[in-house]
């Protein structure tokens, strides 16, 4: 006798097949069986079914957050590849990707599968890994991109940093045509940012404080848009957080170019202005910007611009946060009420419809790192995630399951409830 | 209930005589060549010291110096709770020196004796006078220090509890002592 | 009015009448300085600690001395004299501090905001002797202070403040005192050293020092710090000193009784010439004074806010 997982009677929104439709679906064996209504609960002789009543939830593919920082190896204290997959499905996260900036970095094949490995000891959520552009992220010589990817790796990045160098960046790109990858960047001029800490502008003028001009984001994606239409690789360009940088893509795209980009919560939802009282859990890289680029982010949304909501997951402990602001480090660890956040950023002011959010979240991210997810497709493995789109409850930073409490959005009231997170066919996560 | 009700002890001739009274004994007990100075107590204290300076000035036939001390810095209640009244820091303003003077430290009140204290430690760090004499108008009980004023005008008897106000034309428009 | 704060962190906070009260209660002060016993008790057994992560003889020995005029007893306590070089964080410090029964803490960080988090974290009233380029409200008030003392107000004064904007203190906090109190004030510099958004500032901005000078009835010249200047945003001093320094032939194009400042140390030379720091409209001493009392008024004025919480 098999056994499988029967979820009925949820509202079905699965974007990479064009449903959106109260329906059920039958798991079988850890691979989606079937997606259709009315489907009996004891269907099929050989397979005993475990119910899950969705009536009033959501059924959507298992989420899929691109950007996040499990700080393993190296910060086990801040969180690790265990905590931190464990807060991800809490937070209905089948896939997250993880950034290669750990210490060691994540250069080579040993390091992606030691990710792999952890991941798998874990049980929880799949854990991809994106591998170093440069050896050590120190932007000068390539890392053993061929052995990364053929090890697993989704993509490459030097995330929390940008590779400075535009000759360094081309020899990138070109090497990269070799292989079908997408070269990810954490756009910033370091020169130009220089010791910022948060955006410049008036409230960093007022909070004497140095700031990080948006010149900084947007002349290393301006830089690179010109490198991609020689190489014409894939580039993913992380967290963008100004109007400018809206702009440029936008324009990147209609030419045509191979180019994605994500947003993190906070750039949609909060701007320079929370700083004003040096609280450290709102100093973040990039910057909170002003209200201007958090509508124009908004609107890239809602135009269908942006490719990925990703979380950038920045654990750190309190007492590294607990630092003036100037001294403190960079990082919002948002992971775990995520969810909630874009539920109140998008659907909340009606810039997306739950389809619309889904998609973000699903199918579009799969693409962008090219895995086989984000999808509720017959045959596929069965990574789905069961939502209560209705009742609010509140944002409580001491019942989560990540290590660390740098979050600035304890007490927020959402919606978006978890109920279950199911990988691979297992419940891995029940509310 | 009970409408507590503002009785006025001192009328502005009674007030007058009692000035008079003071001056008269200052006049009979210091002699007639000493350096003698007034110094008023902020902030009604000043306007008596004024007072008596003209008076005392007219019966010695010259000048008699007035200052006005301000006690603010040398309280001793600075660092307790000050529920309603908070003290502000004014100015002093001494024009003479007051070193070998007899001065006639002059208050509107004098009940517990902690100002006169503060006012006597501020003295002190200004200069050292020849003697230093207490003139007050209204003399209540109610003494938590061993002060006693050289020259008292009116001795009054109100309950601790009571608040005894001076006014002056100066400061108030109106010369009276009311009790409350 | 009641003066209820127990911190002093900077001066955007606070209205022009607690503006006005400060001065108001530094005139008392000034006096006690001049006398001959020039200590007053409203202090004595309270503990002041200047905590001072950046050099600055000045302000600290100014602190000291405006402590020791209350009779307070004062612990120094410099970034070199500590456990900070071990990597000590900054709470830390505040808190072994603290345990040692504390009551008032003038601190000097080079973080904005340092001061502002201490006052979150230890009990003890703390007063801002400088923070990043964030504020210097001492500074600011001594400023105000000077100008009113001599001016009688600064209601409708025009006062330049010339140099390094983007990275000063002082600009900051003159900026939101003098506007407060109901002055005109013009940043004056290259623009490579004015701050970011300058222009959302209750300010005017200028370039051109020369056509400012003949306006104002104040000039504050601002030093030019080289530890702080990361690239270089002029070419040359000697450039610097031609556009925007305050020489005896620009004064001639000033007002005959503009009040010529500076918050010290002066670089002779480079921001300001010998002759004209040391000239009859220089109250750049007098600021020195002025900056004792005013010092002392707010050390007395946080105190008594302490003490007035039942705590």
């Amino acid at each position: 006798m098999n056994s499988g997982l029967l979820i009925k009677n949820g509202r079905v929104i699965d974007p990479a097949n064009g449903l959106d439709q109260k329906c059920d679906v039958s798991i079988v064996e850890g691979i989606i069986a079937e997606v259709r209504e009315k489907i009996a609960d004891r269907g099929r002789r050989d397979c005993n079914f475990a119910v899950i009543d969705a009536s009033g939830k959501l059924v959507v593919p298992g989420l899929i957050d691109i950007h996040v920082h499990f700080r393993e190896p190296g910060d086990e204290e801040e969180e690790t590849i265990a905590s931190g997959s464990a807060a991800a499905v809490a937070a209905g996260f089948t896939s997250v990707v993880c950034m290669p900036n750990t210490s060691p970095v994540i250069q080579n094949e040993t390091d992606v599968e030691y990710v792999h490995r952890k991941a798998r000891q874990a049980r929880k959520s799949h854990v991809y890994t994106m591998g170093a552009i440069t050896k050590g992220l120190e932007g000068i010589e390539l890392a053993e991109m061929g052995f990364m990817a053929q090890a697993g790796a989704v993509g490459f990045t030097d995330d929390g940093r940008g590779v400075q160098d535009p000759a360094v960046m081309l020899r990138a790109l070109k090497y990269a045509t070799m292989f079908d990858v997408v070269i990810a960047q954490h756009c910033q001029d370091d020169r130009i940012a220089g010791k910022g800490v948060m955006n410049a502008g008036y409230q960093s003028t007022i909070l004497g404080l140095p700031g990080i001009d948006p010149l900084a984001e947007e002349a290393i994606l301006w830089r690179d848009i010109q490198l991609i239409k020689k190489t014409k690789v894939r580039y993913h360009a992380q967290h963008i957080s100004t109007a400018g940088a809206v702009e440029l893509i936008r324009a990147a795209k209609n030419d045509g170019l191979p180019m994605t980009c994500e947003v993190a919560p906070h750039h949609l939802l909060l701007t320079e202005e929370c700083c004003d009282e040096y609280d450290t859990n709102f100093k973040v890289n990039p910057p909170l910007r002003g209200q201007k680029d958090v509508d124009a982010l908004r609107q890239a949304v809602a135009d269908g611009l942006v490719d990925a909501l990703a979380s950038d997951h920045a654990p750190h402990l309190q007492s590294e946060k607990e630092l003036e602001f100037l001294a403190a480090p960079f990082g919002i660890a948002s992971l775990e009420c995520a969810l909630g956040l874009y539920i109140k950023a998008l659907i909340k002011p009606g810039i997306l419809d739950w389809p619309g959010l889904i998609h973000l979240m699903t199918e579009k991210p799969a693409k962008v790192i090219g895995i086989d997810k984000g999808t509720l497709g017959i045959g596929k493995r069965a990574d789905v995630t069961v939502i209560d789109p209705e009742t609010e409850y509140k944002i409580d930073v001491d019942k989560f399951r990540s290590k660390s409490r740098n979050c600035p959005y304890h007490g927020w009231t959402v919606k978006g409830k978890v109920e279950k997170t199911i990988v691979g066919g297992e419940i891995r996560f029940e509310a | 209930m009970y409408w507590e009700k503002m009785k006025v002890i001192l009328n502005c001739t009674q007030i007058e005589r009692i000035i008079e009274d003071l001056a008269g004994r200052i006049i009979s007990d210091v002699p007639a060549h000493s350096d003698i100075a007034t110094i008023g107590v902020r902030s009604r204290g000043e306007v008596l010291a004024q007072r008596l300076s003209s008076r005392l000035a007219d019966e010695f036939g010259k000048d008699v110096p007035c200052g006005i001390l301000d006690i603010t810095l040398y309280r001793d209640d600075l660092n307790l709770p000050q529920g309603v009244g908070q003290p502000q820091v004014r100015t002093t303003e001494i024009g003479f020196d007051i070193d070998g003077k007899v001065i006639i430290l002059v208050d509107d009140v004098l009940q517990t004796g902690r100002s006169t204290r503060a006012a006597m430690d501020a003295l002190i760090d200004l200069g050292r006078p020849m003697v230093v004499k207490l003139a007050v108008l209204v003399d209540r009980l109610g003494r938590e220090l061993p002060i006693q004023a050289d020259y008292s005008g009116y001795k009054s008897d109100a309950a601790a509890d009571k608040l005894v106000q001076v006014r002056f034309v100066e400061s108030d428009g109106k010369d009276e002592v009311v009790i409350e | 009015m009641k003066w209820h704060r127990k911190h002093l962190l900077g001066l955007r906070e606070l209205s022009a009448e607690e503006i006005g009260y400060i001065l108001d209660t530094a005139v008392g002060f000034e006096q006690v300085s001049t006398r001959s016993v020039k200590k007053a008790p409203p202090l004595r057994g309270k503990v002041v600690v200047n905590l001072f992560f950046e050099d600055s003889t000045r302000t600290r020995n100014s602190f000291a001395l405006a402590a020791n005029r209350l009779s307070a007893d004062i612990i120094e306590f410099t970034k070199k004299s500590s456990s900070v070089s071990k990597g000590e964080t900054l709470l830390d410090t505040a808190r072994n501090l603290e345990a040692m029964g504390i009551d008032i803490v003038v601190v000097r960080h080079n973080a904005g905001g340092a001061s502002r988090f201490l006052s979150r974290n230890i009990k003890a009233c703390v007063i801002n002797a400088g923070d990043g380029f964030c504020e210097h409200p001492t500074q600011g008030l001594l400023d105000v202070y000077t100008i009113r003392k001599i001016k009688g107000t600064l209601d409708g004064l025009k006062i330049a403040i010339v140099g390094d904007v983007a990275h000063s203190r002082v600009a900051r906090s003159d900026m939101w005192a003098m506007t407060k109190l109901g002055a005109e004030v013009t940043f004056v510099g290259p623009p490579t050293l004015m701050p970011a958004q300058a222009e959302r500032l209750p300010v005017k901005v200028s370039y051109c020092l020369d056509e400012v000078v003949e306006k104002v009835d104040v000039i504050n010249m601002l030093r030019i710090q080289f530890e702080r200047l990361g690239g270089n945003p002029f070419p040359s001093i000697r450039e610097y000193s031609h556009y925007f320094g305050l020489t005896a032939e620009r004064m001639k194009r000033a007002k005959g009784d503009i009040l010529v400042m500076h918050p010290g140390p002066i670089n002779r030379g480079l921001e300001i010439e010998s002759e004209v720091a040391d000239g009859r409209n220089s109250v750049i001493l007098e600021q020195v004074t002025n900056g004792l009392a005013v010092r002392m008024a707010v050390l007395f004025l946080v105190n008594q806010a302490a003490a007035q919480r039942i705590d």
